[in-house]
């Protein structure tokens, strides 16, 4: 057995998720240390162009099962049963995702194989791959390896950059049998946008207000901000309880936990019931006049000042920079 | 309809919790708790229980888990279930998710259900997923991180976020449905329901019983192996700067976010 | 600016609020044999001490009922909410499992069987030879009140008691002067007490005897008390306020210790009575805390930033050296000894036990003991009554039994030595040494007990000497209310009953009191030096302590299993 077979997800459009394209571009470089095809799987009716661009991410070839409708698990968990066996892959790959999760689950029932989740990182010890996983509230990170082939690694929300390493994939067709109960799911509405639902968990940028904004209509300042960075605005538990902003915006102990690309804290001290729910995100940016407060201890850019006076500035240059 | 819910110990929130480095499991000495998601559950075999559109002719509670799981299903009874199974054996301890999506299936199986529902995660597992691997073992439709459910022509409507927002997907009976916490606001157990709930019916099962294969679970029967452990990677100090001229501190800004690519 | 007591503004609450007739339908109402209000030591005594003496009494338990002995207690579970020392001594658990040898209870660490008391300055420490008698803990065995409580549920749902945590009791139930059970809290109000969608309305519990076990904070004993004129006699009750960390420690401790003296103040004009205590647990582990009277007049001074600062010590820095902070608590305890508890312990249908019966002998730190021994005599004169008469609601004999017991006679012996102590260390230690060697004699009288709430308060300078928090020696209140658990509902209703626009010196007395940061007065009011100011509540901090009920508010029951999760302290 050799190889990591990755499932390429789509929308309805043909366009390729991200998260997918990062695992492509992670299996081709693993490969590279552990031999056998970084190889991807496509289901539903995607254009030879479309399927052959998976090449630029690393992909040498590209599994189409043309009659599996994406957007659901179980069919697709058929389409990989059938492509892992006849192919020997050693691993299925997944990019981080609701789906991904699905099919790697089904997976493991149907291979009786190993399976690890929220996967950050994977690294070859011994010409096998080792899967990294934080645990227990991202306070460790545990190593866990597999035991016989295949293994499964579903990786955690952006834990995979897509790179273009440049390249094009041999498309080739597969015929599926769905099991019985894969039919028994029917989609009947895919990807629906809904307006009124404060979604904090899967913005990259969110820009939090916590007491310092001193009042509840200087929250004005963050949605102006969030919106000039293309964000969403989140609120320590504080200033939910004084009422200035909605539960739904929350994070902290009691609340949400997030781990966007950027989290902007305005006037937050970083207490620890806060710290808890978005410490994990990539790159924290603190603005709070308070220089003791406890969130510089584990901010990456933090400015001692006055909110009132740097936010609305910092939202002009933004637009300006986006704009001009 | 037979409505079996997934229940599962965990740890309580409010303890810190800690893997035993001498066996690479979490240490559940401390307090343990009916894990939160499946009180979300438990309110939806509830709610699809008293909103009639299907006859319910009862709602078990399963669990596979030591001794003290008891407490847990005591806790799923008082807020509503008949009766529970209670899955235990020395052989299932240390089964990693292939085994205890298998081992479960298995209980599941010997009652015969026609929807099974569970929390989309556990509070100490974080797999997000043991659903899906119960759902295939079964041989059964599945969805996880469903927030919505409505009974209509014997079939179930799903509500569920996935990657380019709502889905709606139907599905038929018997199915496996993961619950999120959006689903629904848990009842609270009356005294009366808590203080009844040790009556209720609680049936013991070894993994004989359910004809789990030995070699299927437990440590050995595991397809992972966590082979260390280490600490989360060290957040390096931040740069920290004074405002003194707001445009200077600005343009320091929006070059620091530039350089990461975050405009 | 003129000192000012917070008993100038009582807050808005009337015990005739948690008094009442059972109101839910008689088909409704949850039969019990026996209700214990409080999984604590006296509450969880009296619970396996009945079922112990209903085994011999086959007629008795049937007549009990389906549930002959019932628990209420509003924690996670029982522990989640104890706190203490603690040295105790071991005569109530083995009255209470005889055949269980000590080496065997699961909440010991160690028998204590060295003990040394120290006076403190800013940097020295000094033993205190001969160590003062009232410190002396050998004998006696260093356990987790916390793990006690669970042990004792653990015991007492083997034997078929049944325990309802999670459940606060809010009503006393009385109809003609009898009490006749109790009403469980409400679950699922919003913030200003509306009904939620998962709302579930408490319900009436009734039994043949009640037992009021509910721990300092007595919240339907106090009610109780002034209902039934209980306490016309007695001196108002005092408390202190205990704040107490764990620390896993690389170096074992080999003692108990006492310190007396810093960072407490000792001139009688700041009335800061109290010291500090240190116990090792096991060989891993020490905890720590500092225990002070809550008749302080200095309004900025903190017993949570004063332990910290306490840490500061090179005496206590070389304990805790390289160690780890695990846990925190934090709880009052009641002071005023002999003269402060009710004259009564029983009236038709309920007794009391333990802290709420004030039955603490802070002077020699001991009240777990008399708790459990208290709750046993609660049992057997409960099963004495309802053998006899098994419609009698008469127990009148309990109170016979305590005072014949060491309870009366170990409180009546240090009747006067906490008293003194408010009058200065110096003065009071003098007096407290003369009580000891005089085995009670001297001095005798009565020196009443002051009402913590009545005593003035002003602006002072305790706050100065607090430390910044480093987050590893020394931690702000969050922090430490994080480290306890508590998980209390955001949008939960506000427990805490406060008037919330006072004097500055009131406010800032509640705002440093408070172990957990639930009281804050709004910044800009903070800088402007307003004379009167608004106190902001932020109820779900709440570690339920007690602390602003002596000090003139009134802590009512939040919702059952909010609060901290204590595990070891």
């Amino acid at each position: 057995m050799a190889g990591i077979l990755v499932y390429a997800l789509h929308d309805d459009e043909g366009n390729f998720n991200k998260n997918s394209l990062g695992a492509i571009s992670e299996a081709a470089k693993l490969v590279g240390e552990i031999g056998g095809d970084a190889a991807a799987l496509v289901v539903g009716d995607v254009s030879d162009e479309a399927c052959a661009g998976l090449g630029k991410y690393g992909a040498t070839k590209v599994y189409r099962a043309k009659s599996v409708p994406e957007g659901l698990a179980q069919p697709i968990v058929d389409a990989m049963e059938k492509v892992i066996k006849e192919q020997g892959f050693s691993y299925a790959l997944f990019g981080g995702g609701l789906l991904g999760f699905e099919i790697g689950a089904g997976l493991t029932a149907r291979l009786g194989a190993g399976v690890t989740m929220e996967v950050t990182s994977v690294k070859v010890q011994d010409g096998k791959l080792v899967a990294e996983r934080p645990i227990l509230q991202d306070s460790q990170v545990a190593d866990v390896g597999y035991v016989g082939e295949p293994g499964i690694i579903i990786g955690r929300l952006n834990a995979f950059d897509a790179e273009e390493t440049g390249g094009s994939a041999e498309v080739v067709d597969v015929d599926v049998e769905l099991s019985e109960w894969s039919t028994k799911a029917t989609m009947v509405k895919r990807g629906e946008q809904r307006g009124a639902d404060v979604n904090i968990e899967d913005a990259d940028i969110l820009v939090g207000g916590g007491r310092g904004l001193g009042a509840a209509e200087h929250f004005k300042l963050c949605e102006e901000l969030a919106e000039v960075m293309g964000g969403a605005v989140a609120a320590t538990r504080a200033v939910v309880d004084a009422g200035w902003y909605p539960y739904a915006a929350q994070i902290g102990q009691t609340g949400k936990t997030v781990a966007p690309k950027l989290y902007l804290a305005a006037g937050i001290s970083g207490a620890i019931q806060h710290k808890v729910g978005m410490q994990n995100s990539e790159n924290i940016l603190a603005i709070n006049k308070d220089p003791n407060a406890p969130i510089f201890e584990f901010s990456d850019f933090g400015v001692v000042g006055d909110l009132h006076k740097i936010l609305p500035k910092l939202t002009e240059a933004i637009k300006a920079k986006k704009g001009g | 309809m037979k409505i079996c819910v997934l229940v599962k110990e965990v740890p309580d929130a409010a303890v810190q919790k800690r893997i035993d480095p001498s066996t690479m499991r979490l240490d559940r000495s401390g307090e343990k708790n009916l894990n939160p998601f499946d009180t979300h559950a438990l309110e939806a075999a509830m709610q699809i229980k008293e909103g009639g559109a299907i006859p319910v002719d009862e709602i078990v509670a399963v669990t596979m888990g030591p001794e003290s799981a008891v407490r847990a299903l005591h806790k799923a009874v008082a807020l509503g279930a008949d009766r529970s199974v209670h899955l235990s054996d020395e052989s299932l301890a240390g089964s990693d998710v292939c085994a205890t999506g298998y081992a479960l299936a298995k209980a599941l199986e010997a009652e015969g259900p026609d929807l099974v529902l569970l929390g989309q995660q556990s509070d100490d597992g974080e797999c997000y997923t043991i659903g899906a691997v119960v759902a295939d073992h079964l041989k059964m439709p599945s969805l996880t991180q469903v927030i919505n459910i409505e009974v209509a022509d014997g079939k179930l409507r799903c509500e569920r976020q996935a990657e380019y927002g709502y889905d709606t997907v139907e599905v038929e009976l018997p199915a496996v449905i993961s619950v999120g916490d959006a689903i629904n606001e848990p009842r609270y157990p009356s005294l009366k329901a808590i203080m009844g709930a040790k009556k209720k019916p609680l049936d013991t099962k070894s993994a004989g019983d359910v004809g789990i294969e030995a070699d299927r679970v437990g440590e050995a029967g595991s397809k992972t192996k966590v082979l260390a452990l280490n600490p989360p990677p060290a957040k390096e100090a931040g740069e920290i700067i004074e405002d003194e001229d707001t445009n200077e501190t600005v343009e320091k800004i929006v070059a620091w976010l530039d350089e990461r690519k975050l405009i | 600016m003129p000192a000012v007591a917070p008993s100038e503004f009582p807050p808005p609450f009337d015990p005739a609020e948690v008094i009442g007739p059972p109101t839910d339908a008689p088909e409704d109402r949850i039969e019990v044999g026996v209700a214990i209000v409080g999984g604590g030591p006296a509450g969880l005594a009296c619970a396996n001490k009945l079922m112990q003496l209903l085994a011999d009494e086959p007629e008795l338990l049937e007549k009990l009922g389906e549930v002959p002995v019932a628990v209420i207690e509003k924690g996670k579970v029982p522990g989640a909410h104890l706190v203490s020392g603690a040295n105790v001594d071991p005569s109530a658990m083995e009255r209470l499992f005889p055949d269980l040898p000590p080496e065997e209870w699961p909440p010991v660490y160690q028998k204590v069987t060295k003990d040394a008391t120290y006076f403190l300055t800013k940097s020295k420490a000094f033993p205190l030879k001969p160590p003062p008698p009232n410190f002396r803990k050998e004998g006696t065995y260093t356990l987790s009140v916390s793990k006690l409580g669970r042990f004792l549920a653990e015991k007492a749902e083997e034997a078929g008691v049944y325990i309802l945590s999670e459940t606060s009791a809010t009503k006393l139930l009385v109809e003609d002067r009898i009490v006749k059970g109790v009403r469980s809290g409400d679950r699922g109000r919003g913030k200003e007490g509306e009904e939620l969608a998962n709302f579930e309305p408490g319900a009436d519990v009734v039994a043949k005897a009640t037992v009021l076990a509910e721990g300092t904070i007595g919240h339907l004993t106090y009610a109780a008390y002034d209902y039934f004129g209980m306490r016309e006699g007695s001196d108002p009750q005092a408390w202190e306020l205990g704040v107490k960390e764990i620390w896993e420690v690389p170096k074992p401790l080999d003692r108990v210790i006492h310190t007396l003296g810093w960072p407490l103040r000792w001139s009688p004009r700041y009335k800061e009575s109290g010291g500090s205590f240190i116990y090792p647990m096991g060989e891993d582990k020490v905890c720590f805390g500092l225990v002070v009277g809550l008749d302080t007049t200095d309004a900025t001074f903190s017993v949570h930033d004063a332990l910290q600062l306490f840490k500061t010590h090179p005496f206590v820095k070389k304990i805790i050296e390289g160690g780890k902070r695990v846990g925190w608590g934090a709880k009052t305890i009641p002071s005023g000894g002999y003269w402060a508890m009710p004259k009564r312990f029983s009236v038709p249908g309920m007794l009391v036990a333990g802290d709420c019966a004030g039955m603490v002998n802070i002077a020699e730190l001991a009240g777990v003991h008399y708790a459990m021994h208290a709750g046993m005599y609660a049992a057997e004169a409960i099963v004495e009554t309802l053998k006899k008469d098994f419609e009698s609601v008469n127990f009148e004999n309990y109170d016979a039994k305590i005072r014949n017991s060491l309870i009366e006679k170990d409180l009546y012996r240090t009747r006067n030595m906490k008293q003194p102590l408010t009058r200065g260390l110096i003065f009071g230690g003098a007096m407290a040494s003369a009580m000891v060697a005089t085995k009670g004699a001297f001095p005798g009288g009565h020196w009443k007990v002051e009402d913590n709430a009545e005593i003035p308060v002003e602006i002072g300078s305790a706050g100065d000497k607090y430390p910044q928090p480093d987050n590893e020696l020394t931690f702000n209140k969050l922090d430490s209310v994080f480290l306890s658990g508590n998980a209390t509902r955001d949008d939960a209703p506000n427990h805490v009953r406060i008037q919330t626009r006072v004097p500055r010196e009131v406010a800032q007395t509640w705002v440093s009191m408070c172990p957990a940061q639930v009281y804050e007065i709004p910044e800009d009011q903070l800088e402007s030096g307003a004379p009167e100011v608004d106190v902001h509540v932020t109820a779900s901090n709440c570690v339920q302590c007690g602390a602003i009920t002596a000090k003139g508010g009134r802590l009512t029951l939040p919702e059952g299993g909010d609060g901290p999760l204590y595990q070891e302290t």
